[in-house]
């Protein structure tokens, strides 16, 4: 089965064999509103956990989403480009942002599991 | 993902029964006016010129073959379709114009003639200096103006707005800092900053590091002085602040910030408090811009031009961009490029094609004239007063983030006070139109939740603000205490347009016209 | 005091209604010592007339390009502006709004903000424009920043044909932004092989059309040169009269097109105000810097407009901004598609005619003047002139003789011995047979 996780940047990340996908929140999705624009990371790109690898754009705000682990981004949801509005109507199922290749499971230790998130998201209200 | 959720709710809101159920459209006095591209045409024009002279054409072969598809209109034409597009905005002439940070004060009409004299509105930039003795005359006597209110040593006249002197001031920060060797990457900006800070900085490569505010909205030497360090190169503080504050820190914070070698930009947008009053070269600044469209009253045009000065330190000074005037005897001099620069100058650079807005300098100036020492002191005290006045009209219904407590030309409040009604911040702007004002400035400053800003300027008589605290009263009860929502879920529904779809407009942008395309040619 | 509607008594009234002794209570932040006693040392109050007098002095000084033979271009053009242009912008509702966030009463700029993009695109032949810029010279280095974010390098090679004053912008932003810029020797005839200097680091290639020496070229091969090696084709225009002749740069393949819109609708004003246009494809619209108007509807679903695709800009991404521009020109973009409304296809073609035409002739009669030589051979309405000796001097001479005859080269680019003898001449509609005849007799007494 595979392993949710979640980061305080309101990011979720599953987890299957060495491949992680990563998207934002239903909550996330909640504050930004409509969401109006997406972009996505160019596959083969390497990156670090913590960096800015793609951008999400309500009318209101733009927003990066951040790597939440390091690693090789092996896929992007090109759906997204052409249909923002997806990240309102699902956004941790089909409007998944990337995929990448984990550099390191040992950096999800840091993330938190669904309980946690939801307590994290209650705490900041 | 970092969320900002501070930001204006977008969509087009509820729409309830429909204002207008006339044949056309119209309304009254407000018409429906069609887009250039639906009423022109290409066959039509407005100006009759000669038939040009024969000749052989030396274009090397580049005409162009298509025509460009430009509709035209005739004189009467044209003349409807702009004044029908004029009776759909709002404008300062027409009422309160509330705008926290934007300054919309009284433009006088004089500032339009003088700017349109032949002498100022009809030379070249790049004529002979000598038939243009007047102008340079005028820019020395604008920056002569400049700094007797500023305080400071020097100044440059070139930068086109607001930003675009912010990136002068602090290009002249990086150059200083260059010319000692130094390569500090680090820029402080508060929390409460006008956007234009942080991308400024950004722009020129440096490093963000934001200053968290105190509980009553203003910073601390002691934040500022906990996040100096060798890395940093300058403060960017607004002062008076975007919440409406004096800075009280202000001397101190610039004298933490001399002390670790940094320099001290001030965003001047709310110069207009305190001229006449306090002359920001006594607190320790080391440059600011002046937003001449909004502190010396040129017209904002509906966004622009503006005309950002810049004044600086001595420390500063030499770093000056191209062009700067100087006087030679009873003559005036444009030294406009690197070859000419005369000694103790160092320019960075050069921000824009020949010397600044001219126009705006010779409006700006008719301001000054016109005040006198006198009249600008007054009209910054006014400004206060008229803040002041409104946060004495509406502290019991409406909530002040920081306490209340004196602002200085603009009053903040928050939207605690609307917590449980249903009305949002958005709502009550809109709300305000149906009664005839524009809305203040509502979600910045970020830092407070729901914000509303409010700058009458001194421009408002006490009866106009009286009749506008009268109209807040009325709406900030209705939200409390009204059963019927609809006035501010449904607002505005006396203007031209009810709320727009702005995330239609984002999802398929539509940024042009483009002639329709009929279903079968489609196919 | 005229402009402040307060009264002593209303003062008084307001303090003590805000629970304060006196003004300066409400100072009170203001750090000790440093609250002025008395308003600063400048002047008193003026009435109208008083400061009419003081201005017009200084007005009296300078020589307004009305009142002689004029032919100074270089980036600024003097072209007549129908009366109906300056009585339209100096409408209440346009000249004292503010820009237009609040949408449901400011369709009025809006809406004009929207003609005046399709009109930009159209005239330039691209896609899609902005709401304007500052001005050509800012706009054209925020075109060179697009295009480094867009094609990830930093290198921009700059033609010999552009203005010198814009390279000097664009070289003071680079230089900050950690970029690089290839600029070629000033080129008056229009001969630079700068498709030889476009290499794979290449972010932009930027090409003045017409050039600022008058020359117009064609920029296909350029384009095409630049798109070979992933670069980008910026086209700078600083006479946009010229497009309703001549090939707009989107024809001929160019990425980002970037003009001073000033010719059309607003006047010389030594310098500014003016208004820089910025058009590009479709596929960036994303990475163009400035406001941009935008088709929606409203609750009702009427037509309506609103600012758009804002997250682009300083007050929402902050430092992430893809410019920090905030106020632009909005009212003398105004001023443009009010005056190219009057034109329209018709109109524009007819001015850009009689523009080419009178240049022509200028060309034709002081080519034949002993000591002058036409060097750019082919131009709209601005050519290159070659005199017998220091040209900054012939037109100091030529202004001694009441008549404004261009730039020198040399106020350009100083100490450049090759370039000391040439001037920089433009006619537009404004010159007539009696203007360019003084013209060839002052040039023949001076040289």
């Amino acid at each position: 089965m595979a392993i949710e996780k979640f980061s305080k940047d309101h990011e979720w990340v599953r987890v299957e064999g060495d491949i992680a996908t990563i998207g934002i929140t239903n909550h996330a999705q909640e504050q930004l509103g409509d969401v109006v624009f997406v972009e996505v990371p160019e596959v083969g790109r390497k990156v670090s956990a913590g960096e800015a690898v793609a951008v999400v754009e309500s009318v209101k705000a733009a927003s990066d989403v951040y790597a939440p682990v390091s690693g090789e981004v092996t896929e992007a949801n090109a759906d997204l480009a052409a249909n923002s509005a997806l990240v309102n109507e699902d956004a941790e199922g089909k409007a998944w942002f990337f995929k990448m290749r984990l550099a390191n499971t040992a950096e999800l230790d840091a993330l938190m599991d669904r309980a946690g998130y939801d307590a994290f998201v209650k705490e900041s209200a | 993902m970092a969320m900002n959720t501070q930001g204006r709710p977008p969509g087009p809101g509820a729409s309830g029964k429909s204002a207008t159920d006339t044949f056309t459209g119209n309304s009254g006095l407000d018409h429906e006016q069609p887009l250039l591209f639906e009423v022109g045409g290409t066959a039509k024009t407005g100006v009759d010129m000669p038939e040009p002279k024969a000749g052989k054409a030396r274009l090397g072969g580049l005409e162009r073959k298509a025509s460009v598809g430009l509709p035209g209109l005739t004189e009467p034409e044209a003349l409807r379709h702009y004044v029908r597009l004029s009776q759909r905005n709002y404008a300062i002439d027409a009422g309160v114009y509330p705008l926290g940070s934007c300054t919309m004060k009284h433009n006088a009409r004089l500032n339009e003639k003088m700017a349109r004299l032949p002498g100022f509105g009809d030379i070249h930039p790049l004529q002979p200096q000598k038939t243009v003795q007047g102008a340079i005359a005028l820019m020395e006597v604008l920056s002569g103006y400049l700094l007797e209110l500023t305080g400071m040593k020097a100044l440059t006249l070139s930068p086109k707005a607001g930003a675009h002197g912010e990136l002068a001031g602090m290009l002249c920060i990086k150059a200083a800092h260059e010319a000692k060797g130094s390569k500090r990457n680090i820029v402080l900006v508060p929390d409460s900053a006008h956007g234009t800070n942080p991308a400024t900085a950004a722009f020129m490569g440096y490093t963000v590091r934001s200053i968290p505010a105190r509980a009553d909205g203003t910073v601390a030497a002691e934040a500022v002085q906990a996040a100096l360090g060798p890395d940093v190169a300058a403060i960017m503080l607004t002062n008076p602040n975007t919440c409406g504050l004096f800075e009280p820190e202000v001397a101190e914070i610039a004298r933490v910030v001399h002390e670790a070698g940094a320099y001290f930009y001030c965003d001047g947008a709310n110069f207009n408090a305190i001229v006449g009053k306090v002359r920001p070269g006594d607190l320790g600044i080391d440059a600011m811009h002046i937003n001449l469209h909004k502190t010396f009253s040129t017209p904002h045009g509906g966004g622009g031009p503006g005309s950002g000065p810049v004044v600086l330190s001595d420390a500063l000074a030499p770093f000056a961009p191209l062009p700067y005037s100087i006087r030679e005897g009873d003559k005036f001099r444009l030294v406009e490029t690197e070859g000419e620069v005369t000694k103790g100058h160092t320019p960075f650079g050069r921000l824009t094609a020949f010397h600044g807005q001219m126009g705006m300098f010779v409006r700006a100036l008719t301001y000054m004239l016109s005040h006198g020492s006198d009249g600008m002191r007054q009209a910054s005290e006014d400004a206060v007063l008229n803040a002041n006045y409104i946060r004495a009209g509406l502290r019991d219904l409406m909530t002040q983030p920081f306490g209340d407590k004196p602002c200085m030309h603009e009053v903040l409040f928050d939207d605690a006070w609307l917590k449980d009604t249903g009305v949002t911040t958005l709502d009550f702007s809109k709300a305000m139109i149906d009664e005839g004002f524009h809305p203040m400035t509502m979600y910045f400053p970020l830092v407070v939740h729901g914000a509303m800003l409010i700058e009458p300027t001194e421009s408002e008589s006490k009866q106009s603000l009286d009749q506008f605290i009268g109209a807040l009263r009325f709406l900030a009860k209705e939200a409390k205490q009204g059963n019927d929502k609809s006035r501010f879920k449904e607002a505005p529904r006396l203007a031209p347009r009810r709320r727009l779809d702005e995330t239609k407009a984002a999802r398929e942008p539509r940024l042009r016209w483009r002639p329709a395309v009929s279903k079968e040619a489609a196919e | 005091m005229r402009f402040l509607p307060l009264t002593t008594e209303d003062r008084r009234d307001m303090l003590a209604r805000i629970g304060v002794a006196g003004i300066d209570d409400l100072f009170a932040d203001v750090p000790k010592g440093k609250l002025l006693a008395e308003p600063p040392n400048l002047p008193k109050a003026k009435g109208e007339l008083e400061v009419e007098r003081e201005l017009g002095r200084l007005a009296a000084r300078n020589t307004p390009a009305g009142s002689v033979p004029f032919f100074v271009g270089a980036g600024a053009y003097r072209h007549h502006v129908p009366a109906s242009v300056d009585h339209l912008i100096q409408r209440s509702e346009f000249l004292t709004s503010y820009t237009p966030y609040q949408p449901e009463i400011t369709q009025g700029t809006l809406q004009y903000l929207f003609e005046f993009q399709t009109q930009v695109a159209l005239l330039t032949g691209m896609d899609v424009a902005n709401a304007s810029m500052y001005d050509g010279s800012t706009a054209t280095a925020e075109a060179v920043l697009m295009a480094h974010r867009l094609t990830r390098r930093k290198k921009a090679v700059l033609s010999g044909g552009l203005h010198p004053q814009y390279r000097a912008v664009v070289d003071t932003l680079s230089s900050y932004s950690g970029a690089n810029v290839d600029a070629l020797d000033a080129d008056p005839k229009g001969i630079e092989d700068i498709v030889a200097r476009i290499d794979s680091e290449t972010s932009c290639v930027v090409v003045q059309y017409p050039s600022v020496y008058g020359s117009i070229r064609d920029l296909q091969p350029i384009a095409d040169a630049a798109h070979a090696k992933g670069a980008l084709l910026i086209a700078v225009v600083t006479e946009v009269v010229s497009l309703g002749l001549i090939k707009s740069p989107g024809e001929m393949g160019a990425d980002i097109v970037t003009a001073e819109g000033q010719s059309i609708g607003n006047g010389l004003i030594f310098g500014g105000p003016y208004v820089g246009l910025f058009a590009t494809r479709d596929k960036f619209v994303r990475q163009m810097p400035g406001r941009l108007a935008g088709e929606t509807v409203d609750a009702e679903g009427r037509r309506g407009f609103v600012l758009t695709l804002s997250t682009r800009e300083q007050h929402i991404r902050r430092e992430k901004a893809t410019s920090n521009i905030c106020t632009n020109s909005g009212l003398c973009a105004l001023a443009f598609t009010i005056h190219m409304t009057l034109l329209g296809d018709k109109g524009l073609t007819r001015l850009a005619r009689i523009n080419h035409a009178n240049a022509v002739a200028l060309a034709e009669k002081l080519d034949a003047v002993d000591g002058a030589e036409v060097v750019t051979p082919a131009f709209f309405n601005e050519f290159t002139l070659r005199v017998r000796g220091d040209a900054a001097k012939v037109i100091d001479k030529l202004a001694d003789k009441g008549v404004l005859g261009g730039v020198p080269v040399s106020r350009l680019v100083p100490g450049k011995a090759q370039l000391s003898d040439l001037i920089i001449v433009a006619s537009t509609e404004i010159n007539t047979d009696e203007d360019r005849a003084k013209y060839a007799q002052a040039l023949k007494e001076v040289l």
